[in-house]
């Protein structure tokens, strides 16, 4: 039954060929456009990294002074100062925890066909390895006591190493950075969480840092700080904050494995909060959020407006295409009440009518998503050639592939069930006395 | 020609016809919003900067060593800049209008001690910016020479708790002094920044944007007589003639890279580069949302094509017939001119009613005005113009149908 369905399908089709391509057109159109803003936000909006996010947790304080102050509504701060990170750091209450900010370190090569240039840093502490997952081509991530010890290593990225060493085990090398001797202990495989969710106010998408250093040496070394702050009261930045100041300018991410750890953790929050408060550092009531990756994504807003828009504006269009199919449909199906009346009398069943006229339809999806397939792939070179951060990560994987031809065949078969429905209730004896 | 009898036989198909005003209706709510959403981007790439754009180049640089000597540097650096010929003007200065990056923000007050701050402020400072910039004063001075201060000693009184060391003179735009004292004079007035550090208005200019953060009030800048270092994050602003950037800028880099070779340029362009860089976005979604209004029209119009060919062909022996009983050819196009401009207008009615729902549903998610209600006859009159070229071919069709047919069977 499903061969005679599909061939009486195509011929009906083959009958008439501008109506059928103009369907096509519009179903692929319409696909195109939509999957192409879906994919851009699916990207977008993924897990930066995926099976640890849940346990990844963001701690916040809120260190201002009263003014301004509004309980229940004013959001706690976005980072850290130096000495909540420090304090939190070294209460350890956390499977595992790091504290990190964003720099910028010039890269002297050896090799003096490279002129030196500038790469994106992050100094950070031991725990941020293994907490994050990051995999490592060569050589370990520096320890504990690196920390402490404020040991002159760093760890570069695959990228860097491509450059500087031609991808070869540059584990300990020495490497000049901002003019000062650092020893090379390891090399990363190629990591780029996407969004770059530990330090956003370093642009959210395509942002990786070349070096890594732990913490307590760039603040030896006078490091440049990159990256957001926030001050209050009589402080300024610059790029060597003041351990003191009242602003805050890093990051401290925690491990949590377990709900419980995440409730201990929060009113340990609230305990450290109620603490400063009595040593006179807070002024505030305890303030304070512990969010988790995707939490901490979403109340940062970091998948860009215009994207969400885009993709109401597709579908918006998608939509227009199938009501412009469902007429079309519509009207062709009607045009064939008489063939469908002989059917009838001949003893075919509404259902089998029904069947036939959604091949039809689905035949029509198949080819609309071939078509809207190819505009898709268009739609995303267009995308990659935009000027936003994020545009270069703008690809079809094969769950969006897949998405893509369900939502043709999907669009086109419920385009089609108003009209064969409304075509398949024909009254074969009224049609074959009109011939 | 009446137009009882069209309604009568659009009644015979309902669903056909109540599905082309839904399409109608639809493509004339998105379309009236995307125009709309367009005319917002070209709006906001068309702002004012305030500055002499086309005179303008920059260069950036970073240092690579540990910036001790990044004052005699820079001043090195600015002098030797001077000397190039088809300079006029060389500043430094921290930051530049409608970029991107960090930007420096404070939240200003107009009374000491008060609750929450008036509103945020761009803050920018540097050497000779006023008039390298080449920003139009309207009243007032320029900063004297002995009122300026260097960042480090400035940001290192503040660390210790003091404002000493802080300018106590500023020089604001209009727009941010009519928003602060409305009405009255601007000139001795004073505000607050930080910890109730107090300035005194020197100088009112007309126009200076903010690098980003638009939503804080776009006229909302101030300026300082503070003196920074390309270590700290100046950037050298060159003014010269329009027609001498290019040339200027490369023999500002190859000056600076012999002055010393071993520094990172961060940034080279002209300013109508760096502003149209950041612009780009908007230039980018503006394209997009004409090529969907296009592809949307074209949609829709192929729909009518479509549709008003089934018509047609299902109506042959209808129209004979009235061909047979004395309809004109004429009668016959106008008919489905008619049709068509009936349908269409339906569907703009409901079209509008949604275009003003997408509004306000768009208003609720992002930071946009409501649609004016001038689109709305512009997209009904640009529906209606689609759907009468749409329709033409087939009504043609239709009026050159023999009144013979008539007398056919099938």
């Amino acid at each position: 039954m499903f061969g005679y369905y599909l061939d009486l399908a195509l011929r009906s089709l083959k009958r008439n060929k501008a109506l059928t391509v103009l369907m096509i057109l519009a179903i692929a159109v319409g696909v195109g456009a939509s999957m192409t803003t879906l994919t851009v936000l699916h990207v977008l909006s993924g897990d930066p990294v995926p099976g640890r996010s849940a346990h990844l947790y963001y701690p916040q304080l809120d260190p201002r002074p009263m003014q301004g102050y509004q309980p229940g509504e004013t959001q706690p701060m976005r980072q850290v100062t130096w000495i909540d990170g420090m304090n939190l750091l070294h209460a350890g209450r956390a499977d595992r925890q790091a504290l990190m900010t964003g720099g910028r370190v010039a890269v002297q090569p050896e090799n003096a066909t490279l002129d030196a240039f500038y790469s994106d840093a992050r100094y950070t502490t031991s725990g941020f390895f293994p907490m994050f997952g990051v995999p490592f081509r060569y050589g370990h991530p520096w320890s504990a006591s690196d920390d402490e010890s404020h040991a002159r290593v760093v760890v570069i990225s695959a990228e860097l190493n491509n450059k500087l060493f031609g991808g070869r085990d540059s584990t300990g090398q020495t490497l000049r950075l901002s003019g000062r001797s650092m020893r090379i202990v390891g090399v990363l495989r190629d990591w780029r969480p996407n969004p770059h969710f530990y330090d956003l106010t370093r642009g959210s998408y395509n942002e990786h840092e070349g070096v890594f250093v732990p913490l307590s040496t760039s603040q030896d070394l006078n490091f440049d700080h990159m990256g957001g702050m926030s001050c209050w009261g009589n402080a300024g930045g610059g790029l060597h904050p003041s351990h003191t100041s009242t602003c805050v300018w890093l990051q401290f991410w925690v491990q949590l494995n377990s709900p419980a750890k995440v409730a201990a953790y929060k009113s340990f929050l609230v305990h450290y909060s109620e603490q400063q408060k009595a040593l006179g550092r807070f002024e505030r009531p305890p303030n304070v959020r512990l969010r988790n990756v995707m939490q901490w994504l979403d109340y940062n807003m970091v998948v860009p407006g215009d994207v969400r828009l885009q993709t109401w504006l597709s579908f918006g269009f998608l939509l227009v295409c199938l009501v412009n199919t469902v007429g079309l449909m519509l009207a062709k199906f009607m045009r064939r009440a008489g063939e469908l009346g002989v059917r009838r009398a001949l003893g075919a069943s509404r259902r089998a009518l029904f069947a036939q006229l959604l091949m039809e339809s689905g035949v029509l999806g198949l080819a609309g998503g071939f078509g809207g397939l190819l505009l898709t792939f268009f739609g995303l070179w267009l995308v990659r050639r935009q000027p936003d951060g994020y545009a270069a990560l703008a690809h079809l994987d094969p769950t969006m592939l897949l998405v893509t031809f369900v939502l043709a065949i999907g669009a086109s078969l419920l385009a089609g069930v108003l009209p064969a429905s409304r075509a398949c209730r024909v009254t074969p004896a009224l049609q074959l006395k009109g011939n | 020609m009446d137009i009882l009898p069209i309604l009568a036989s659009l009644r015979r198909h309902k669903v056909t016809a109540l599905l082309l005003i839904l399409q109608i209706a639809l493509t004339c709510a998105i379309v009236c919003n995307a125009v709309f959403l367009i005319s917002q981007r070209l709006h906001r790439m068309q702002l004012p900067s305030g500055m002499a754009e086309h005179e303008l180049v920059q260069i950036r640089l970073g240092s690579v060593g540990d910036g001790s000597d990044a004052k005699s540097q820079t001043q090195a650096d600015v002098a030797a800049l001077q000397r190039i010929p088809g300079v006029q003007q060389v500043a430094v200065v921290n930051q530049l209008p409608f970029t991107e990056g960090d930007a420096s923000n404070g939240d200003l007050k107009l009374k000491p001690g008060q609750q929450t701050s008036t509103l945020t402020v761009a803050q920018y400072f540097g050497q000779n910016v006023v008039s390298t910039m080449g920003l139009h004063l309207l009243a007032g001075r320029n900063f004297q020479p002995e009122e300026y201060v260097d960042l480090d000693t400035a940001l290192a009184s503040l660390n210790n708790g003091s404002a000493q060391g802080f300018p106590q003179t500023v020089i604001i735009t209009k727009g941010l002094a009519e928003r602060l004292w409305p009405g009255e004079e601007a000139l001795g007035k004073t505000f607050y920044l930080g910890g109730d550090i107090p300035f005194r208005v020197i100088g009112v200019v007309a126009d200076l944007a903010r690098p980003n953060q638009f939503y804080n009030g776009i006229e909302n800048s101030i300026l300082w007589p503070m003196r920074l270092t390309f270590a700290e994050g100046g950037s050298y602003l060159i003014r010269c003639a329009p027609g001498a950037r290019r040339a200027v800028l490369k023999a500002g880099l190859a000056k600076l890279k012999e002055l010393d070779p071993g520094r990172v340029v961060l940034e080279k362009r002209t300013y109508d580069d760096a502003r149209s860089a950041f612009f780009a976005h908007d230039s980018a979604m503006s394209d997009m949302l004409l090529s969907v209004i296009i592809a949307l029209l074209l949609v829709t119009g192929l729909g009518i094509v479509g549709l008003a060919s089934f018509w047609v062909g299902q109506r042959r022996r209808q129209i004979g017939v009235r061909r047979a009983l004395g309809a004109t050819r004429g009668d016959i196009l106008r008919y489905f001119q008619i049709e068509n401009f009936l349908i269409v207008g339906f569907g703009i009615v409901l079209g509008m009613a949604m275009a003003y729902g997408l509004s306000l549903l768009l208003m609720q998610h992002y930071a946009l005005p409501r649609l004016p209600f001038g689109y709305l006859p512009l997209g009904a009159l640009a529906l209606w113009l689609l759907g009468q070229c749409a329709v033409l071919a087939p009504a043609l069709r239709a009026a050159a149908v023999p009144p013979v047919v008539a007398t056919r069977t099938v």
